[in-house]
């Protein structure tokens, strides 16, 4: 996909966390959270069930809010920001649902062209070449599902919808969350290489949560590992296969 | 004093508290509605397919349960009247029940329980499946697209379904007036006309009855969509969390269209007729 370069005054971190905090009642979910993704990264956030890791990336969206602490995206700070800068930020970010999320009442092709026909003047012509694109990229045959409605997809096709339908506006910032769960190994190959190109060839940005360490493996430059609430590991693939700590090793196990 | 035995205490408090902050979030999310109404984007498209919604779905049951409401008004009346050689006056009080109250309420509550409760539900399945979410991670604000466009149709559709519910109220009367009373329409209908004329007129040709009747829907549609979509918008904890707010959203608002109705009542008198 052709995207215009990021402008160069964007050399700082394009995500920031700092030490946030979020309790649901007496329950704490998220604890001294901190960690940041430059542009052009590929961070993965591995942790077992329950452990705090969509509510990580609503926080990036402001979906959330932190009881303490910042979330800065695109250098701005959401919990200062106004409804329009956050606005704007979302725009630049794209993001997979869990469970995919797609909108059940539009067929596929409104669905991925959704952020088209909402924010741009685009001619009709123009978002359905996008959106045939877009589907492309994920290896979904457009004109079989085009005209498709959510429903009538499996659990792994909606997935990839997900996915074309958060990339077709080309964003800067790109969130997964589970992206390859519940999908067939070729497929999970298929995804992980497509967050790789969007990297290589767009220097998007992506934080992808995943349960597969594999797959964290061989796609994330850096990976962080969640334990009830907080990291107890960051760092690359690599120093996280060559760390002693009890834990890490358990779950690498 | 141990804690314990304050408890009772503790919980009304924190009772109060919550129902504070409902009420709160509620007239927050009519505060949002009315600002979206007026400002750019509109959805105009989900504004047409909701009023194709209301009206559609309602339609049946809406003619259904005025048919049946005038029938049984006339029979009822009937009992009574043929008593005093009176069935001539049928047709004031079908014509001044069905207009003044069963009209608008009756309406509202079929409504309610139709349309509302599948307001809820979508919202309700449309939050607990991240659309909601989804919706404002692609820039787009949900309560300008999914809730105003929803209260503006049932601001539309409830007074052009109550006058339908009005007509065939009349309707249905009239059937028992003519088949079972030897009544002639004429009569039933010039009956009906008295009772309307009764109260007076307002911009002088509109029976104050019939306009009371239509400012009521007004106020009794934007009660179903903002009551069902804030239920909806709120849903919390899955499937089961969708059915709990589509039966809170059916029974508040027929609780909220009835009291309403009483307080709308008694502001129409004294404004229009004292
Ligand atoms: N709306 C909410 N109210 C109360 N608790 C919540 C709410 N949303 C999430 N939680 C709790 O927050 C914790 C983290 O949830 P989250 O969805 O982030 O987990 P996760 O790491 O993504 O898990 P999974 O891998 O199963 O998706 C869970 O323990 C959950 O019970
Ligand atoms: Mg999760």
């Amino acid at each position: 996909m052709s995207q215009a370069k990021p402008s160069p005054d964007s050399a700082g971190p394009v995500v920031m966390l700092r030490d946030v905090r979020l309790t649901y009642g007496s329950h704490v979910v998220l604890d001294e959270i901190g960690f940041s993704v430059s542009r052009g990264e590929t961070m993965c956030v591995l942790g077992g069930s329950g452990v705090g890791k969509s509510t990580i990336l609503k926080l990036i969206l402001h979906l959330e809010e932190p009881d303490s602490g910042h979330v800065e995206v695109l250098g701005h700070d959401l919990e200062t920001s106004g409804r329009a800068e956050i606005f704007e930020a979302r725009q630049r970010m794209g993001m997979v649902f869990q469970g995919s999320a797609l909108f059940d009442s539009l067929p596929i092709f409104d669905n991925v062209g959704f952020p088209l026909f909402e924010h741009t003047d685009l001619p009709l012509e123009e978002i359905r070449r996008r959106v045939r694109e877009a589907l492309s990229f994920v290896d979904l045959d457009y004109r079989r599902v085009e005209s498709l409605l959510p429903s009538e997809l499996s659990g792994g096709m909606k997935k990839r919808v997900a996915i074309a339908r958060a990339i077709v506006h080309r964003p800067e910032i790109l969130l997964f969350d589970e992206p390859t769960s519940g999908l067939d190994p070729i497929t999970t190959r298929t995804i992980d290489n497509l967050i790789v190109k969007l990297r290589r060839e767009l220097h998007v940005s992506s934080i992808v949560v995943t349960h597969d360490t594999r797959s964290a493996c061989r796609i994330a430059n850096r990976i962080a590992l969640l334990q009830s609430g907080r990291i107890i590991f960051i760092g690359t693939p690599a120093e996280m296969l060559a760390s002693d700590d009890a834990y890490v090793r358990e779950y690498l196990e | 004093m141990s804690s314990s035995r304050a408890s009772p205490i503790r919980w009304l408090n924190e009772a109060l508290k919550a129902a504070a902050y409902r009420v709160q979030s509620y007239f927050g999310l009519l505060r949002r509605v009315l600002a979206s109404a007026v400002t750019r984007p509109f959805y105009w498209r989900d504004l047409a397919q909701q009023m194709d919604t209301i009206g559609v779905a309602s339609l049946g049951i809406v003619a259904l349960t005025g048919l049946f409401t005038g029938m049984v008004l006339a029979l009822q009346s009937s009992v009574e009247m043929k008593q005093f050689g009176a069935t001539i006056y049928i047709g004031r009080l079908v014509g001044a029940s069905a207009v003044r109250e069963l009209g608008p309420v009756l309406t509202a509550l079929m409504v309610a329980g139709r349309a509302g409760s599948g307001m809820a539900a979508q919202l309700g399945s449309m939050r607990i499946t991240e659309q909601i979410d989804a919706l404002s991670t692609l820039g787009v604000d949900p309560v300008r697209k999914l809730v105003t466009p929803r209260f503006l149709a049932a601001l539309i559709m409830l007074p052009v379904l109550t006058v339908i519910m009005d007509v065939i109220a009349v309707g249905g009367g009239m059937l028992i007036a003519v088949v079972k009373l030897d009544l002639t329409a004429t009569m039933y209908l010039r009956s009906v006309y008295q009772s309307l004329a009764q109260t007076g007129f307002i911009f002088r040709y509109i029976p104050i009855d019939v306009f009371g009747g239509l400012v009521k829907p007004l106020v009794f549609g934007g009660i179903i969509a903002l009551t069902s979509c804030y239920y909806g918008m709120n849903t919390r904890g899955g499937t089961e969390g969708v059915g709990r707010a589509t039966t809170q959203a059916v029974v508040s608002s027929s609780i909220l269209i009835l009291a309403s109705d009483y307080f709308l009542t008694q502001l129409l008198i004294a404004l229009l007729i004292e």
